[in-house]
This record gives C-alpha cells, structure tokens and sequence, in this order.
C-alpha cells in the first residue's frame, strides 16, 4: 500500500499502551466484582474508569493529531512539550487548596472535638493523611513532577523524551493521589506515616515512578547541552532516592489479592526504623533536595543572574543527598531502638546543618548586587523569604534531634510546628515562587495577572505563618514541661489531661493561622486562573515609576 | 553480633566513608580544568530562545 | 564549551553515560548509609532477642489491632515509652524491642496529642473504654478524642485465619492449629464459659477472656479494639523480667 503523505497510522505506543489500558480495565473490572472488602471493590472499579478513560483519551487524541509525531525543532528551536506540565500545573494548585482546607479541618477539629462530626469518613485519623498526603504528595508532588519536566526541557535544550510517557506519568501520578486519598477516607491505611497507601496503590504509583525516571533520564540522554544542569542533579537524586526509599519501606504481603489489607514484612523496631529511614529522607528528598532543584533554576532565572557558585552547588548537592540519608534514627530518640544508632542518626543530622546552609547562602547570594528586586517583585520575594525558613528549619531540626532537646520536644507540637516551618515556609513558598514563574511561561503570558495579589497574598499567608509556628511552639515546649513537670512532694504536677486542656487557645490560634495560609491560596488560585485566561488586572498594566509596587495598605509593614 | 562490635563498624566506616566522598566531591569541585565547564553550565537557566 | 555537534557522535555517547553515571553515584551514596543502619538490627541481640511472655496477638485481638490502624490511633497515640523518670511514672516501665516483635507494621507513633498506650492494658474497665470510645467527653470532660460510636457495628473478621496466615508467612509463629481454629477462638475469647476458653488460653497464654462489656451472641468492632487495649503492655511481666540484659 502506497503511503500519501495524509495518511495516519497508530503509533506503537499508542497501539500499546492502548492494549494495555484495555487489558487493564478488564483485570480491574474482575477484581472490583471478586473483592473482599468494600474499598477494594470501589478502588478497582475506579483503576478500571480510569483505564477506560485512558482509551478514549488516547482514541480522541489520535483523531486530533496530525499524521506526523510533533517536531523536535521547529525553526531550529526546540518544540518544548508543555501539556502535561500545564496539568500538572493545575492539579498542584487544585490540591494545594484541598490539603490546606484539609488541614484547617483537622486543626479546627483538635480545637473543637465535635467537628469530628461523629463519623468514621471524618474522623481527625482519617483526616489527618488526608491533609499530609494531599500537601505533600498532591500539591508538593505535582509541582516537582511539572517544574522537572519543564526544567528538564529547558536546560537540556531538547523536547521532552516519549510521546504518551509524560502524559502517563502526570495522569497516572494524580490517579495514585486519588485512591489514596478515597482511600484514607475509607480507613485504608498501612499506618506508616506519609506511606499510608496500601499495596496496589504502591504498586501503582511504582509503575509511574519508573516512567517518571525513564522519561527524565532519557531526555539528559537527547540533551543538547554538555553539562547537566545542576538542578537536574537535584530531580535525579530525589527520583532515584524516592524509588528506593518507596519500595523498601512497602514491602508488604496482603493478606488476598482481592482485598485491599496488608502486612508490612518488616515488624517492631526494623520497621520503626525502616519507616524512618523512609520518613526522615522523604523530607530529605521529596521536601528538600526536589525544591531546591526549584531553587537552583527557578531564582537565577527570576533574578537574572546565574548561581552565587556552581562548585558550592555541586559539594551541596553530594554532601547533602550523603548525609540527610543517615538522619532517620533521630526520630527514634530513646526507643528500643540500639544507641549506637541514634547517635549516628544525630551526629548526621547536626552535620546536615552544613550542606544546608551552604545551600541557602548559595541561593540567598544570587541575588547580591539585585538586592532591590526584593521590594518590587514579590514572587522573587516568596523565593527568597522560603530560603529564609529553608534557613530556620534547617537549624532548628539538628537542635531537635540533639537527644536532649529531642527528650523534651519529641511527641509534642514542637515537632508540628518546626515540620511547617518548613512546610509552610520552605516548600510552599519555594512552589508558590515557582508556579508564579511557571503559568505565564507555559500559558506564552508576559506576567501573571496581578503583582498585587501577589503582594496580598504573601502578606496574608506569611501572617499565616507566624501564627502557625509561634503558637506551636509555645504550645509544644509548655507540653513536653508540663509532662515532666514534678511538685514539691514528688508527685507528677499534672495529669494527661490537663495538658490537653492547656493546648486549647494555642489550637485555635494555630487553626486561625492555617486559614489565613489558605486565603492566601485562593488568592493564589484566582489570580493563575486570570493569568490563564489571558488577562491582565490593571494595576500590573505599566509598572509604576522607579519600579516599586504599593503593597496592600495596612498589611505592608514599613521597609 | 555484639553492641560493641556493630557501634564500632558503623562509626568507623561511617567516619571514613563521609571523608573520603568529601574529598572526593570537593577536588572535582575545585578542580581547575572544571571552572570553565562549570561557569558554562551556570549560565544554563539564562539562555532564552 | 560549544554544544555538541551531531557529527560529534563519539563525544555525545560519554556524555549520554554520565546521566547514568550520576544516577548510580547518587544511589550508591544513598544506598550505604541505610544499610549500615538497618541492617545491624536484624542481628544485634537487643533487637532480635525474645523476652518471656511475648506471644502472637489472638484473633480477636489482631483484629482489634487492625481497627487501630484502620482509624489511625497512632497519629494521636504513641505506643512508646522512653526510659525517662517522668515516662517510667506516668505509663510504665519503658517499652523493650521484644515487645513489638510482632507487630505488622509496629505503632510506636510520633505525637501525644493523647497520652501512650504502649501499657494502656489492665488500667482501665472494659466498660471505661467502651464509654469513653462512644462519648469521650462522657468519661473525660476535656478530651479532645473523636466520639467512635460506630464501632458498635458487627466485626467482619470472617476471614481472620487468612490475617494469621499472612503474618506467619512474615514470620509471627502462629501455628497450623491456631490457624485452623482462628474463627472459633476468636468467638471464644468473648466467652469464658464456652468450651473453647481454655484451649484458647492454652494457645495463648495471658490471654484476657471476657465478654469485654459486648452484647453475647453478636462480635463488635468496639469488643476487639478493647480486647486490643487491654493486653496492650501486660505480656512481659515485669516482676521476674531482668532489666540490666536487655538494656540498648
């Protein structure tokens, strides 16, 4: 048959993976109906649309596209592949809104007990890795999958490698965060913090992961560039590291193939450390060495300046991913855990203060002889504020796990409130910072809709902040005292109780804060989606003279 | 295993590995060949095209 | 440096390597701290050495455990108890390795919104906890628990000889006859005059055989979760236990 040049043929992939859905949605039609267990039945069902949804997707978008795959270059420039990145864009806010409304529920919830409302679906332990895995994983992971692969593109010069795999690893990665979330909500938990997913979610999310890698790892292979961008050493070491991490810590064997419980293989003090080996570096290298692969491409290009020092990256990117990996047994001061390895644990950790704040300084100095740009561009602001708590967090988490401090900090609010100085503080800014960049780039927009909402919400969310973490820490040295505090007799001076009931002001204003953090969001949201939609407020039209914005009267405090 | 025998193999080694991937990692960093290759790549961000 | 040329094919094949070179220098680097760290436990005496008393969970009892973990008590309830003066008078003697030996996955937890369950077994009713499960605020005016009501539909454990068999393959010693009879047994732990309760006890020594404050003839979530409770901490009897052995 003689090929025109309008003809159209399904590609390999496109036949492949086409069969594969299929077969997949069949395996999982099977398995909702044999299920044990009524979650099992109703994830299945869900992998099964899912599957279903990916044909069509895939039928309609061979219908769409014209015969020949998308150029590498058009014009001797590389055709950046930017869809799945602009999805990914938008799922990372979506669910950024979700897990802060998630958190102002549970926070509330710890305040007033009787917003548990009584049922199981709302429960503060059903909630709670709702809130963790939608923050963490949904928000934070969204913006580290679409910031890598934008980053990725750029600094290799070259298109996203694959046709279909991008879009699978972005789809299939929001597909991950939705049964683990319904999951949560059904009481599916393996009960490890910030793993809470069971074993097919595991497996599922294993299978995006290697895509996620293979697709990564082959664009470096096309790059154009001969040196790999250090913030691609970053994304390579969290991708590396979040696989090894991901399938030891959930090896399990469930108890049928048709129900949705397990058993984690590992049992008593192997898997307490295991679980923090896991947990500790899921800081380390989803929360921290991801964002600052952010760091290292997102505040020179916004700055206009490259790196403060290259090689200072370099010894931070080894010295870090080295040492964060040995921190975990800090976690397990003065448990059955062997001593040896929680001095270990410590000794890492006061030592992570080093590649640290080599790495803060290294970020914070880019912008030396640009200092101005701070007053008039508030989303180089938001960068340069997250490396600040980056900066605070870092010194306040070898402090906490020196073992004396860890003996009076550790099961209190101290430890909520240092995990969202860095949460709030660190990751969120930093991906705030980023998807301001990001949506006008992707979107072809010359800037996001308002700097002035973005002042608003810097100064509205950074008052979030402040409240959260104050608060939490009053609330978790006045606890972790309390616990140990003896009278003159020698009797313990309070019961349990009393120190629960001691908390209750602190809870409120550390729920008031979580709300303003969220208000902040929604402003956030608006203001992308305008951007989006291609319009311009008023206000950004011509920059006022001197290049100074007038920050929102009343909440700028004089500079 | 003893106490004693697995707190010495882990501190030792612990110790020795960390030097030796520090030197390692800083004489790439410093090595004077590699400050060109390292200038080109941090202006990577600013190209535009 | 110039960017690569096509007709640079050699040059460009080592640059193509060195993306696999930093991927396998990053997991080496990552690879060797945990497994100096971990693997040690699964050797050293402190943490894999028995102490006496420390037997596989009941039926009822696991299944209880697994509404533990189901409704994510750990977030708010460590299992841990640290060998300070303070902990040691509040909850108990300190929590030992051997404790935990068999639990899939373990719950030492990581916050005290609430107090430490790790020795909860033993201190309060079975009626306490069935109160205080259904209505917090009825027993303990300033808890901040969530109410549990719903704990009194029936427990589906049906199945439960499938969840032994399970964690006998991951190395809990359940044996055949434990196994076999793991419907039955944990019918017969919530009826001391049953003609079960004393085989039952004989498999699982210390066992708590009770009715738990349930209704007879009919097993609910509540009754497993509270037969959990009350061996929390009460197997190893700390009267005949030696503490200087077992210390690290």
């Amino acid at each position: 048959m003689a090929a025109t040049p309008s003809s159209k043929y399904m590609t390999e992939g496109e036949a492949g993976l086409g069969i594969v859905l299929l077969v997949g949605a069949l395996v999982c039609a099977l398995a909702s109906a044999r299920a044990v267990d009524t979650p099992f039945s109703v994830h299945m069902a869900v992998f099964a649309l899912a599957a279903v949804a990916g044909i069509g997707a895939l039928l309609k978008r061979y219908e769409g596209r014209p015969a020949e795959a998308p150029p590498q270059e058009i014009d001797g420039k590389p055709n950046y592949n930017l869809g799945p990145i602009k999805v990914a864009a938008v799922a990372a806010m979506g669910w950024g809104i979700a897990g802060f409304l998630v958190g102002c529920i549970i926070a509330f919830q710890l305040w007033a007990p009787s917003l548990n409302l009584g049922l199981e679906y709302t429960t503060f332990g059903r909630l709670r890795p709702l809130h963790t895995s939608a923050v963490i994983f949904a928000f934070g992971g969204n913006v580290l999958i679409g910031t890598s692969l934008y980053v990725v593109q750029r600094t290799c010069r070259t298109r996203l490698a694959g046709d279909l795999a991008p879009w699978f690893v972005v789809l299939g990665y929001n597909l991950f965060i939705v049964i683990a979330g319904t999951g949560y909500l059904m009481g599916v938990t393996q009960s490890k913090e910030y793993a809470e997913p069971e074993w097919y979610a595991d497996l599922w999310l294993t299978i995006v992961w290697v895509a996620y890698l293979l697709v990564f790892l082959a664009t470096l292979w096309k790059r154009k560039e001969p040196h790999i961008f250090v913030a691609n050493w970053f994304y390579l070491g969290f991708i590396v590291t979040i696989a090894m991490l991901h399938i030891v810590n959930n090896l399990a064997l469930p108890v049928t193939v048709f129900g949705s419980k397990s058993y984690p293989i590992f049992a008593g003090v192997q898997d307490a450390l295991i679980q923090w080996w896991y947990g500790h570096n899921a800081v380390g290298f989803f929360l921290t060495a991801g964002f600052l692969a952010i760091m290292y491409y997102f505040v020179p290009k916004r700055a206009e300046r490259p790196i403060y020092s290259y090689r200072l990256s370099i010894i931070h990117f080894w010295a870090l991913i080295f040492m964060y990996i040995w921190a975990g047994p800090h976690h397990l001061h003065y448990t059955a855990l062997p001593d040896w390895a929680q001095t270990l644990g410590m000794t890492f950790s006061i030592m992570l203060w080093m590649p640290s704040w080599g790495g803060m300084i290294n970020g914070l100095m880019t912008l030396s002889g640009a200092w101005d740009k701070l007053r008039t561009d508030p989303i180089l602001r938001f960068m340069v504020v997250s490396l600040a708590f980056y900066g605070m967090a870092t010194f306040e988490g070898p402090m906490m796990s020196i073992k004396a401090v860890n003996s009076l900090s550790h099961y209190t609010d101290w430890t909520i409130g240092h995990v969202h100085s860095g949460a709030l503080g660190w990751v969120a800014y930093i991906s705030f910072g980023a998807l301001y960049c990001l949506v006008p780039w992707l979107w072809n927009r010359r800037e996001v809709y308002s700097l002035k909402l973005v002042e608003w919400h810097f100064w509205v969310s950074t008052l979030g902040i402040v409240l959260y973490i104050s608060s939490m820490w009053v609330a978790g040295i006045m606890q972790g005292l309390m616990w140990r505090a003896y009278n003159s007799l020698g009797f313990l001076e309070y019961s349990f109780v009393e120190t629960v009931e001691a908390m209750q002001p602190y809870y409120l204003v550390r729920a008031l804060g979580g709300v303003l953090f969220l208000i902040g969001g929604l402003i956030m949201a608006y203001n992308l989606a305008m951007t989006i939609a291609g319009k311009t407020a008023a206000d950004s039209e011509p920059r006022p003279a001197g290049g100074t914005l007038p920050g929102p009267a009343g909440l700028a405090p004089a500079e | 295993m003893t106490y004693e025998s697995a707190a010495a193999f882990a501190q030792t080694s612990g110790l020795l590995y960390f030097v030796g991937i520090f030197v390692a990692v800083a004489v790439y960093a410093f090595w004077p060949r590699n400050r060109a290759r390292f200038d080109a790549a941090a202006h990577l961000p600013l190209i535009e095209d | 440096m110039a960017t690569a040329q096509p007709g640079l094919w050699k040059r460009h094949e080592i640059l193509e390597k060195n993306s696999i070179l930093l991927l396998i220098c990053a997991l080496l680097v990552v690879a060797v701290g945990g497994l100096v760290e971990i693997t040690p436990l699964f050797y050293l005496k402190s943490t894999v050495e028995t102490v006496e008393g420390v037997r596989p969970y009941t039926p009822l009892e696991l299944a209880g455990r697994n509404i533990y973990v189901r409704e994510g008590c750990y977030l708010c309830h460590s299992q841990m108890i640290r060998p300070m003066r303070d902990e040691i008078e509040r909850y108990g003697h300190f929590s030992l390795a051997a404790e935990s030996m068999y639990d899939h996955p373990f719950q030492w937890g990581s916050k005290r919104t609430g107090p430490d369950l790790a020795r909860v077994g033993g201190k309060y009713s079975d009626q306490w906890h069935r109160e205080h499960l259904k209505d917090p605020r009825a027993v303990v005016p300033a808890s901040i628990m969530p109410a549990y009501a719903f704990l009194e539909r029936p427990l589906d454990a049906d199945a439960i000889a499938d969840d032994l068999k399970a964690n006998r393959a991951l190395g809990v010693p359940y044996s055949d006859e434990m196994i076999a009879l793991a419907r039955s047994d944990l019918s017969a732990q919530l009826d001391p005059d049953g003609p079960g309760a004393a085989d039952l006890q004989r498999r699982y020594p210390g066992a708590n055989v009770r009715d738990f404050g349930g209704d007879k003839g009919r097993v609910a979530e509540i009754d497993a979760l509270i037969a959990y409770l009350q061996v929390l901490g009460t197997m190893v009897d700390f009267k005949i236990y030696e503490d200087k052995k077992n210390l690290r």
